[in-house]
């Protein structure tokens, strides 16, 4: 029992897997950062997208396009690269954040999410009935009243579980970042390998820590659609 | 900033590089759709038959390619998968080194990714199939392939296409990332282009802009695949 232990002590995944482990507060700076600023911007996106302010709406359409056709690789070499090689971007204050790799991941996630976010918070508040929009301007509702006790519950409520989608497809987006010489769990398990030549063991224990990543943002997901859903609820 | 005098054709530009690029990525892309397409349908098949290992198998095999970067798989696959081949040429008895070309496991990669995206578009559209209707293929005395080519596939497909377009633009947009094993598809030839001109700006600029149309010429495409096959089902 004692050698069975030894053994797995002494082998390449387990080193590797506390090695990796030190790149998980790195990946969840990236996360922590953008998620919710992801999240404000693209609540206040779908707003604008249907709103009935054509300029707004069209705008926003047309950057929801872009970015969804682009690939996020495309959007974080863009930010990291493109932006750093214009001199006077250089020269200005944006310089301080776009010269780092975790500023340049933060922002170009944080594009990309609000992007996929508005348009799935649109479906949500698209897809509210009438009738309640209506009961609620009946009770003497301004606009602002009607959006925070009305709108936007029904529609976050709605959306949950595809906006869960989403949170889970950013987790796995922030691997992309490690292309950009920040060192989180994909860029150390990329150096472990390069070290070691052993590809295997290296991106199996990262492997292992996004999967275990996911599997706490789906219970998140989870006990947030039991929160907000209590109608839903079995026994109550 | 920009330098787009140097996307000319010929030799002075690098115009004919990027339409090879552009087709690369395109082939890619289509191959490995393709074959994805064809794992999906066996995983599917795994996981509908009442067999618990295969139902095993399958799920274990979508809930970890899911749950895990595209970008962990394609290095799995680039440093790992030459082993796992001789390891398996080995077995029958053939010891000399054996070297995928990037291409191979570009295609593996990304129809590996794929796969799962598409076998849960294909299950939803095969649940979707109401039971009365095998039922009455059988009782109209179908045999099995019958009933897989002219009731199942059918309606499969006519359910699937919309989210089979979706999986489209996702496994389009994951080719960027097998630049990393080196093979000249768009976002590769983008850096070699920018390392030589020192101006990434408007390389970046144009591989945006190939990706953008490639996904919106696809997309139209899609849509009229989509009119075409619910024909006699809209109003």
């Amino acid at each position: 029992m004692i050698e069975f232990i030894n053994n797995i002590q002494n082998s390449l995944i387990y080193k590797n897997f506390f090695l990796v482990l030190s790149g998980l507060d790195n990946t969840l700076l990236l996360l922590l950062i953008s998620l919710p600023i992801g999240f404000i911007l693209a609540l206040l996106f779908a707003l604008g997208r249907v709103s009935k302010i054509t300029f707004l709406s069209r705008t926003i359409a047309s950057y929801i396009f872009v970015i969804r056709g682009t690939p996020l690789l495309v959007q974080i070499y863009l930010i990291y690269f493109g932006l750093g090689s214009v001199k006077f971007i250089r020269e200005s204050f944006l310089w301080y954040a776009l010269k780092e790799p975790f500023w340049c991941g933060v922002i170009a996630l944080t594009i990309n999410t609000v992007a996929y976010g508005a348009e799935i918070f649109r479906g949500g508040i698209q897809s509210i009935e009438k009738s309640q929009v209506e009961s609620g301007l009946s009770l003497g509702f301004g606009k602002f009243l009607l959006l925070r006790k009305i709108i936007l519950p029904i529609a976050i409520r709605k959306v949950l579980p595809s906006y869960g989608n989403e949170l889970i497809l950013m987790v796995k987006a922030t691997s992309l970042v490690s292309l950009t010489t920040y060192m989180e769990m994909t860029g150390i398990a990329r150096k472990i390998m390069a070290k070691t030549f052993a590809p295997v063991e290296a991106f199996i224990a990262a492997g292992i820590l996004y999967l275990f990543l996911n599997f706490l943002m789906v219970q998140f997901v989870k006990y947030l659609e039991w929160k907000y859903n209590p109608h839903l609820r079995l026994n109550n | 900033m920009f330098k787009f005098d140097k996307l000319v054709f010929g030799d002075a530009g690098w115009g004919d590089e990027f339409l090879i690029a552009t087709l690369m990525t395109l082939l890619v892309s289509i191959l490995s759709m393709g074959l994805g397409l064809f794992l999906a349908i066996l995983t599917v098949w795994a996981k509908i038959i009442q067999n618990r290992i295969t139902r095993f198998i399958a799920n274990f095999y979508t809930t970890v390619i899911r749950g895990v970067p595209e970008l962990l798989v394609i290095y799995l696959i680039f440093f790992g998968g030459n082993a796992v081949v001789m390891s398996i040429a080995k077995v029958f008895g053939y010891n000399k080194y054996i070297e995928l070309n990037a291409l191979t496991i570009a295609t593996i990669a990304i129809a590996l990714i794929s796969a799962t995206y598409s076998s849960e578009v294909l299950r939803a559209s095969y649940l979707s199939i109401s039971k009365g209707q095998l039922e009455a293929a059988k009782a109209l005395g179908l045999n099995k392939f019958s009933i897989f080519f002219k009731v199942i596939s059918p309606q499969v497909i006519r359910h699937a296409l919309p989210g089979i377009g979706n999986v489209w633009q996702i496994t389009l947009k994951d080719t960027s990332l097998i630049s990393v094993t080196g093979l000249v598809e768009i976002m590769r030839q983008t850096r070699i282009s920018s390392n030589v001109e020192h101006s990434p700006l408007t390389f970046l600029v144009t591989a945006a802009i190939l990706y953008l149309c490639l996904t919106t010429i696809s997309g139209r495409v899609f849509k009229s695949l989509e009119v075409n096959y619910s024909k006699g089902f809209t109003a």
